[in-house]
């Protein structure tokens, strides 16, 4: 199966060298009516391809959208971004999973004159730390569209049939309250969250921040075996090791948590905000009516979580389609889509549209607090900022499984760090 | 290969070129034998040849992030470095050949008894082969999603059922331990009836004067077996061993879909074929990739090697 994708990839390759040396490069923006944009899954998308007409008739463009999930869209970009294609105008990529390689490959298009030229698209309005995220060695190589910081969603019914009034404010709070309700609701976990090694490492960032630790310290050296972390470490895998669902897998990812919490079979779960429709939507969640939304509770450094934006829409550098596909970007991330898309439930990058009222009025009132103290005091990374992340990813998220199972987290911790600096060694070769 | 050089005429089977007709159907009516061949082999060539050639390039350099970025030959020592592998490389290798080999005894053996049992003709025959067949027509990667949820630990059926013997939970797939041979299990559900399917087509193209002949001469059913059906049957085993020992050493979307990238936080379940998709597709690592999957396409042909060898040998 996999030899024979490789085998297409290199088919692929191919081709495409061959055709690059009769097109001859760049070419101009002779620019086709038909623009194909790659999106993937997500409720940003949905809204977007229902607002798509309206964009088709006022450009006179024709869109193709290709919709995919996660996985597939970062195998389809590296099949078809290393082959040179064209055939990708938009693409709609994580600028902290895969931004680096792919502007350090030249697949994303240098956006620096277009986005800053054009004062109507007012570039000036995004958000500091997402825009940095999609800049890459002073070139702005992707417009963020969805930002996402990292919040605790809790059963409101638990809560109060165990006599306790409030969410909880700290770690220490949370690990009570957790074992608590675990204790007067047989079946039903205290705690839920990630627990696949790579899947995990996002949702643990905030609490190794909150703990005041960090994948890397100031000088650039690795840092996941000092105390904080490995207090950090233990935590999360005690948690989830102690007051988390039976025979818990190593293998759950947002979704697979996402069902235990929404089936009612736990009381917490920290997760990223952007996916709460799923918890709120009576069609897909069994607590629809009972689920509650707190800021992430404070840890000895605070409360830190993350606040990054998760996907932004680029260029590919090999498209022939620029000029139209620049004009999909001012649309889709200008200000009249933002603010459509915040106020649908899906948080942006631009400020005005933060301060606006309107834009949070049919978020849950406590998200929409939770979310303002997460905007506050996060943190702009929710992974090591590395070239291969997902390889960063699987090193810093070993103890994480190892707590869960049980083995020494603090050595585990210990041989992560070591490995991780040799990684990022290697990577600044 | 004396057709490509020799001029038809001289050879002594060839027939007679007629006289008539231009030079390109007299040059055709020559080289037939390469004229037809050549659109299989242009096939062959663009959709195998040049993607091995170039997966094989490819591991003798250091190519990373893309194969369009630069990248340095360095000769063997991705080869080195991969066959010095401890943490994953080998253990994916022990991985591969444990889930082939188990998949592949208990498939022969399921497989064998269960063609036996179907072998001689009973009623609603038909209907019993439709339904042994049903797993082989489902797409791998539901299947996987199918198992899945019924081995899920808190709300799966595999476990709900266990307990109505009193047996406590089992972690299958979630275990460090269980998921390979939980893996074996699926594998083995969705891949016996092709075994059973192959070994019955041989079984029915038996004649029946050997067993005959065993029966007077007063052969007990498991001698007939042993030592008359299972003789003239080998070269069947060994066509079903090896198309399924092929297919099951490539194994991917069995295992990708019930467990993932990596095979799982631990690596539970990668195999070769696993570990060089994440290594391609998650680290980008196309140079060990490749060398992973050139050591992988090397052990392959061993194998089909070392089996044609002796299905040839059987035959004789």
């Amino acid at each position: 199966m996999r030899r024979r994708s490789i085998f297409g990839t290199s088919l692929a390759v191919v081709v495409a060298m061959g055709l690059s040396a009769c097109g001859g490069g760049d070419g101009g923006d002779s620019g086709s009516t038909t623009l194909r944009v790659t999106l993937v899954n997500h409720v940003w998308t949905e809204n977007i391809k229902a607002a798509l007409p309206e964009f088709e008739k006022q450009s006179g463009l024709k869109v193709e959208v290709t919709q995919l999930g996660e996985d597939q869209l970062s195998d389809q970009y590296n099949v078809k971004l290393n082959a040179g294609s064209s055939d990708i105008d938009v693409m709609m990529y994580r600028p902290l999973q895969e931004g680096k390689l792919f502007a350090k490959n030249k697949y994303l298009a240098d956006l620096t004159d277009r986005a800053k030229s054009d004062s109507a698209f007012e570039f000036g309005d995004f958000q500091a730390a997402p825009v940095q995220a999609t800049t890459y060695e002073d070139k702005v190589v992707g417009i963020p569209i969805i930002t996402e910081q990292e919040v605790l969603y809790y059963r409101k019914d638990l809560l109060e049939k165990s006599g306790f009034s409030a969410p909880p404010k700290t770690l220490d709070e949370l690990k009570a309250q957790a074992a608590k309700v675990e204790a007067d609701n047989p079946g039903v976990a205290g705690f839920v969250a990630r627990t696949g090694k790579a899947a995990a490492v996002t949702q643990f960032s905030s609490f190794l921040y909150s703990f005041g630790g960090d994948f890397v310290d100031a000088n650039g050296k690795a840092s996941v075996n000092t105390e904080q972390a490995k207090q950090a470490y233990a935590y999360y895998g005690g948690l989830l090791r102690d007051h988390g669902p039976e025979n818990i897998s190593t293998d759950m990812s947002w979704s697979e948590a996402m069902a235990i919490f929404t089936q009612g079979k736990a009381a917490f779960y920290t997760e990223a905000n952007s996916l709460y429709k799923n918890a709120t939507d009576p069609a897909k969640s069994k607590v629809a009516d009972t689920v509650g939304f707190a800021a992430f509770p404070a840890g000895p450094a605070g409360s830190k979580p993350y606040n990054i934006p998760s996907w932004a829409l680029g260029v590919n550098d090999a498209s022939e389609n620029k000029d139209n596909a620049w004009k999909f970007i001012q649309w889709a991330a200008g200000k009249e889509q933002s603010l459509a898309q915040q106020k649908a439930g899906v948080p942006g990058a631009r400020a005005s549209v933060w301060a606006n009222p309107e834009a949070t009025s049919t978020y849950p009132k406590d998200l929409a607090e939770a979310t303002t103290v997460s905007t506050a005091n996060g943190v702009g990374h929710d992974r090591p900022l590395v070239v291969k992340v997902a390889e960063a990813r699987e090193i810093v998220g070993q103890p994480i499984v190892d707590a869960i199972t049980g083995k020494d987290s603090a050595a585990s911790a210990d041989a992560a760090n070591e490995a991780f600096q040799k990684f990022l060694d290697d990577e600044s070769k | 290969m004396s057709t490509l050089t020799t001029p038809v005429t001289t050879s002594p089977e060839a027939r007679p070129v007629p006289p008539e007709g231009s030079a390109w159907s007299r040059w055709a009516n020559a080289h037939r034998k390469w004229l037809f061949a050549a659109p299989a082999m242009t096939f062959v060539a663009v959709l195998i040849v040049i993607p091995v050639v170039w997966t094989g390039y490819l591991s003798l350099t250091d190519a990373e992030g893309s194969v369009r970025a630069e990248s340095e030959f360095i000769g063997f020592q991705n080869y080195l470095d991969v066959l010095r592998d401890t943490d994953r490389f080998w253990p994916a290798v022990w991985r591969t050949v444990a889930f082939t080999g188990v998949v592949l005894l208990v498939e022969v053996v399921l497989g064998m008894a269960i063609a036996l049992l179907l072998w001689r003709p009973f009623r609603g025959e038909r209907w019993v082969r439709v339904a042994i067949l049903l797993p082989l027509v489902a797409t791998p990667v539901a299947v996987g999603m199918m198992w899945r949820l019924i081995f899920d630990p808190n709300i799966g059926m595999a476990n709900q059922m266990l307990g109505w013997f009193g047996i406590g939970p089992q972690p299958w797939l979630a275990g460090q331990h269980s998921a390979l041979p939980t893996t074996m299990f699926i594998d083995i559900w969705q891949w016996t009836p092709m075994v059973v399917l192959i070994l019955l087509a041989g079984l029915t193209s038996l004649s029946d004067e050997p067993q005959e002949a065993a029966l007077i001469d007063g052969a007990s059913t498991w001698q007939r077996f042993r030592h008359v059906t299972l003789p003239l049957l080998m070269p069947t085993v060994i066509v079903a061993i090896l198309l399924r020992g092929i297919d099951a050493l490539k194994t991917f979307d069995i295992l990708y879909a019930t467990k993932g990238r990596g095979g799982g936080s631990f690596h539970e379940v990668e195999t070769l074929n696993v570990y060089a998709y994440g290594l391609s597709f998650d680290y980008n690592d196309y140079g060990v990739s490749s060398t992973v999957l050139i050591i992988f396409f090397l052990i392959i042909i061993g194998v089909m090697w070392a089996l044609t060898y002796r299905k040839k040998g059987l035959e004789r």
